[in-house]
C-alpha cells in the first residue's frame, strides 16, 4: 500500500522527525487562507499523487506570493499530471500540499528497504540527495552507503556513525546528533509499521542548522496489513484504477496495462508468461490477471467480467493450466460471466490439466462462441491471426 | 536418485485440519507420499484421512519420526510454524503459504542461518520426486520419473513446463518451487549444487521471473561450477516497472529485476534461454540429446 507524501510526513513528524510546516488543500479557494497560516513566502505547492517524477512534470512549484500560490494550486488541482512514471493518460491530482519554503544548505538521501539478497532490513544513505537514487547509483555509486541490519541486534549506533562520518565534509556536531537520532527513528518506524519502503529524499540541512525531511515516501507491505489496522484509513482508493479496485474487492490479482489483448490466467508466473506470449505474437497485453491456483467459479466470473469491462480489449485469451483449479470450474465460471454480458470480441481458450475433458465439454455444449487453442504455440498463433484480421 | 525428498521422506502436515491442509493431505496420500502426522494446535488426538493429529510439531516428530514438513498455516502464524519446523531439526520444511509479511521472513531467515534444515518456499507449490514422493500441491499425474531437474519461482508455470517435458518423453528427477516471495529459504544455486551431485539428474530447467537478482547469480554459478546442460525461461518481459505482478517478489524496482537483464546474464553465461514458452519442452529435448 502506497501512502501520500503528506501522510508519510505525518507519520515521520509523530516520531519526532522534523518536516516543513504545511497544509493539505483540496480546493484552490482554500489556498488564500494557507498563505496567512503557513510561514512564507516562499511556499512550495506539491501535487499529492501516488507517482514519482512530479518535479520535472510540473507537479511541484515554488511560489513567492499568495496570487502565485492560488494560480499554481489551480493549475494542478483536478488536472491530470503526466510524469515519466505514469503513462500517457497521467494521474488526476485531487489534493496538493502547500509547505513553507526552506533555506537549504545541503541535501542528503536516506531510505530503508528489505534487501532481498541478504534478507535483512537495510538503511541506505547518500550525501548526494535531491536527485533520483538510480541516477546516483549510475553516476557516482561510491556515494551510496548501505548498512544491513541484523534482526537479532536491530539498528546499532555504530551503523549511524558508519554512514554519517563518511559525509564529506563532516557536518557540525549538532547536525551529526540530529542525523543519528533520525536514523534510529526511521528504523523504528520501518519495523513497527511493516514498511516495504521508507524514503526521505531529500533530507536537508537548513542554513539555520535544522535537519528536515523535505519529501517522504512510505509503502506498507500488503501482506502485513492484517496487523496494521490503524494504517487502513490511509489507503486512497481514488489513486487506483477502477478496474484494479474492483479486482481488489474480489481478491483477484489484476494489473491494467496499455495493450489490446485481455488475458485471464491461473498463477502469476503463467500469467506473466502469457503476457509475453501475446507480445511475441505481435499484440500487446491489456492486463495481468491471475485468478489464483484455487480460484472459485465466482472469482472466475468476476475476473472475466473485469476484462470485458475494459473497452480497449479487442480479443481475450484464457489460458488455464488446471492444477488445484479444475478446468470444469473455470468453464462454468466463464459461462456464468458470459450469460450477463454480450461478448463482442473473439475469445480464445486454452485449457490443460485437471478435468480438462470435462471443461472442454462444458464450453463446447454451450452457446459461447470461442476458438480452441490446442497448446500455447497455437494460442499465440490465434492471437496473431486475430490482430492481423483486426488490422484489415 | 533425486534431491531432498524420496521414498524415505516422512511428512508431517502443519495446519492439517484447515481446508487446504486436509485436501492436499488426501492428494499426497493418493500419490503415495508417506504422510505420517499432522499438526493443528488444540486438535491433537483427532485424525485426518487416517493421519494422527498432534498439538505440537515436536510431538509429531517424536512419535511418528517425521523428517519433512509441509506447511499450510495461515500467513499470520506461518513464520512461527516455520521456525518450529527448523527448531525440530526437520531435514526439509516446505512452506506453501502465500502472504507472509516480509519482516516475519527476515526473522525466519535470521534463525535459519547456519541450521541444518532446508526451507523450500514460502509461497511455492512444494517439491516432488516423481514416482517416489510429493510434498506440496502440484498435480502429481503430469509428472513422470526421469533425468530432468526443475527449479522454479512459480507454481502453475512449472506445471506447464513439466507437462511439456513429459509430453516430449523427458521425465523429471525432482521438481521444486523455491517460492514467489522477496525472501525465500533457498535460491537457484542451493538446488543447482544438489542437482550437480545427483547422478540421475542429467540436465536442469530453471524458471525465473522478474524481481531480485537470483537468476543473475545463478548464471554466474552455472558458468563457473555447473557442467550439466541448463535451459532457462524467464517470465515477465512485458511487465511494467514498479508493479507487483501477483507474486510479492515479482517486481522491478530501482532498475533491478528486469527480465531482459536476467535473460542477458543467462545467455552470456552460455545458457540456453527459451523465449517462446510453447517451445520449451522441445528445446530441452534438443539440448539434452
Amino acid at each position: 500500500m502506497k501512502l501520500h507524501e503528506f501522510q508519510a510526513k505525518d507519520l515521520l513528524a509523530k516520531s519526532g522527525i522534523p518536516t516543513p510546516q504545511g497544509q493539505l488543500v483540496k480546493d484552490s479557494d482554500q489556498a488564500s487562507k494557507v498563505a496567512q497560516t503557513i510561514p512564507g513566502p516562499p511556499w512550495v505547492v506539491k501535487a499529492q499523487v501516488h507517482t514519482g517524477g512530479r518535479g520535472k512534470a510540473g507537479g511541484i512549484k515554488v511560489v513567492h506570493d499568495p496570487d502565485e500560490m492560488i494560480a499554481a494550486t489551480k493549475t494542478m488541482l483536478k488536472k491530470s499530471l503526466v510524469t515519466k512514471q505514469t503513462g500517457p493518460e497521467g494521474v488526476m491530482v485531487r489534493q496538493v500540499l502547500i509547505e513553507t519554503g526552506v533555506d537549504i544548505e545541503r541535501e542528503f538521501y536516506l531510505s530503508m528497504v528489505v534487501d532481498r539478497a541478504t534478507a535483512m532490513p537495510t538503511m541506505i544513505f547518500s550525501q548526494a540527495g535531491g536527485m533520483e537514487i538510480e541516477e546516483v547509483a549510475d553516476q557516482t555509486p561510491e556515494l551510496i552507503l548501505k548498512e544491513h541490519i541484523d534482526p537479532t541486534t536491530g539498528w546499532m549506533p555504530y551503523q549511524a556513525r558508519n554512514l554519517i562520518y563518511h559525509i564529506d565534509p563532516i557536518p557540525s556536531p549538532a547536525a551529526v546528533k540530529l542525523l543519528t537520532s533520525i536514523m534510529a527513528e526511521i528504523y523504528k518506524i520501518f519495523m513497527t509499521l511493516d514498511c516495504s519502503l521508507l524514503e526521505i529524499n531529500p533530507l536537508v540541512a537548513t542554513r539555520e542548522g535544522n535537519i528536515l525531511a523535505l519529501d517522504a515516501k512510505i509503502q506498507i507491505d500488503d501482506n502485513a496489513l492484517f496487523r496494521q489496522k490503524d494504517l487502513h484509513e490511509l489507503d486512497d482508493p481514488e489513486e487506483k484504477d477502477p478496474l484494479e479496485l474492483m479486482a481488489e474487492k474480489y481478491q483477484l490479482s489484476y494489473i491494467r496495462l496499455n495493450g489490446n489483448i485481455g488475458a485471464m490466467v491461473n498463477g502469476a508466473g503463467l500469467a506473466m508468461a502469457t503476457m509475453d506470449l501475446i507480445k511475441m505474437a505481435g499484440a500487446e497485453p491489456a492486463n495481468f490477471l491471475d485468478v489464483g491456483g484455487g480460484a472459485s467459479e465466482e472469482m472466475i466470473t468476476k475476473g472475466f467480467e473485469i476484462i470485458l469491462k475494459d473497452k480497449r480489449v479487442e480479443a481475450i485469451l484464457i489460458n488455464i493450466f488446471g492444477g488445484i483449479l479444475r478446468c470444469d470450474v473455470l468453464a462454468r465460471g466463464v459461462l456464468a460471466a458470459a450469460k450477463n454480458t454480450d461478448i463482442k470480441v473473439p475469445l480464445i481458450v486454452r485449457l490443460e490439466g485437471t478435468n480438462v475433458d470435462e471443461g472442454r465439454r462444458i464450453l463446447k455444449n454451450s452457446d459461447l462462441k470461442f476458438l480452441v487453442a490446442k497448446n500455447l504455440t497455437d494460442a499465440a498463433d490465434l492471437v496473431t491471426k486475430q490482430v492481423k484480421d483486426e488490422g484489415k | 536418485m533425486s534431491i531432498l525428498v524420496d521414498k524415505n521422506t516422512r511428512v508431517v502436515v502443519q495446519g492439517i485440519t484447515g481446508k487446504e491442509g486436509t485436501f492436499h493431505t488426501e492428494q499426497m496420500l493418493g500419490y503415495g507420499t508417506a504422510v505420517v502426522a499432522g499438526v493443528t494446535p488444540g486438535k491433537g488426538g483427532q485424525s485426518i484421512e487416517g493421519v494422527p493429529v498432534f498439538n505440537s510439531l515436536h510431538e509429531a516428530v517424536e512419535k511418528e519420526s517425521a523428517n519433512t514438513s509441509c506447511l499450510f498455516v495461515p500467513p499470520p502464524f506461518a513464520a512461527d510454524a516455520i521456525i518450529e519446523g527448523i527448531s525440530a531439526n526437520l531435514a526439509v520444511v516446505v512452506c506453501i503459504t502465500e502472504g507472509i509479511p516480509t519482516l516475519d521472513m527476515v526473522k525466519v531467515a535470521g534463525f535459519l542461518d547456519g541450521k541444518e534444515s532446508v526451507l523450500i518456499g514460502p509461497n511455492c507449490p512444494g517439491i516432488i520426486s516423481p514416482g517416489k514422493t510429493k510434498v506440496g500441491i502440484m498435480p502429481g499425474h503430469i509428472h513422470t520419473p526421469g533425468p530432468v531437474g526443475v527449479i522454479s519461482r512459480s507454481g502453475t508455470l512449472t506445471y506447464e513446463v513439466v507437462d511439456q517435458l513429459t509430453r516430449v518423453g523427458l521425465g523429471q528427477s525432482t521438481c521444486l518451487g523455491i517460492g514467489g516471495d522477496p525472501i525465500v529459504g533457498t535460491t537457484f544455486i542451493d538446488h543447482l549444487r544438489r542437482f550437480r551431485n545427483d547422478p540421475d539428474t542429467e540436465g536442469v530447467v530453471i524458471i525465473g521471473e522478474i524481481g531480485g537478482s537470483t537468476e543473475e547469480e545463478a548464471a554466474k554459478f552455472i558458468q563457473a561450477e555447473f557442467d550439466k546442460p541448463v535451459i532457462a525461461f524467464i517470465a515477465g518481459q512485458t511487465a511494467p516497472p514498479g508493479k507487483r505482478m501477483g507474486h510479492a517478489g515479482a517486481i522491478i524496482s530501482g532498475g533491478e529485476g528486469k527480465a531482459q537483464d536476467k535473460i542477458k546474464a543467462l545467455e552470456s553465461a552460455g545458457i540456453t534461454v527459451v523465449h517462446n514458452l510453447g517451445k520449451l519442452g522441445e528445446t530441452v529435448r534438443q539440448v539434452m540429446k
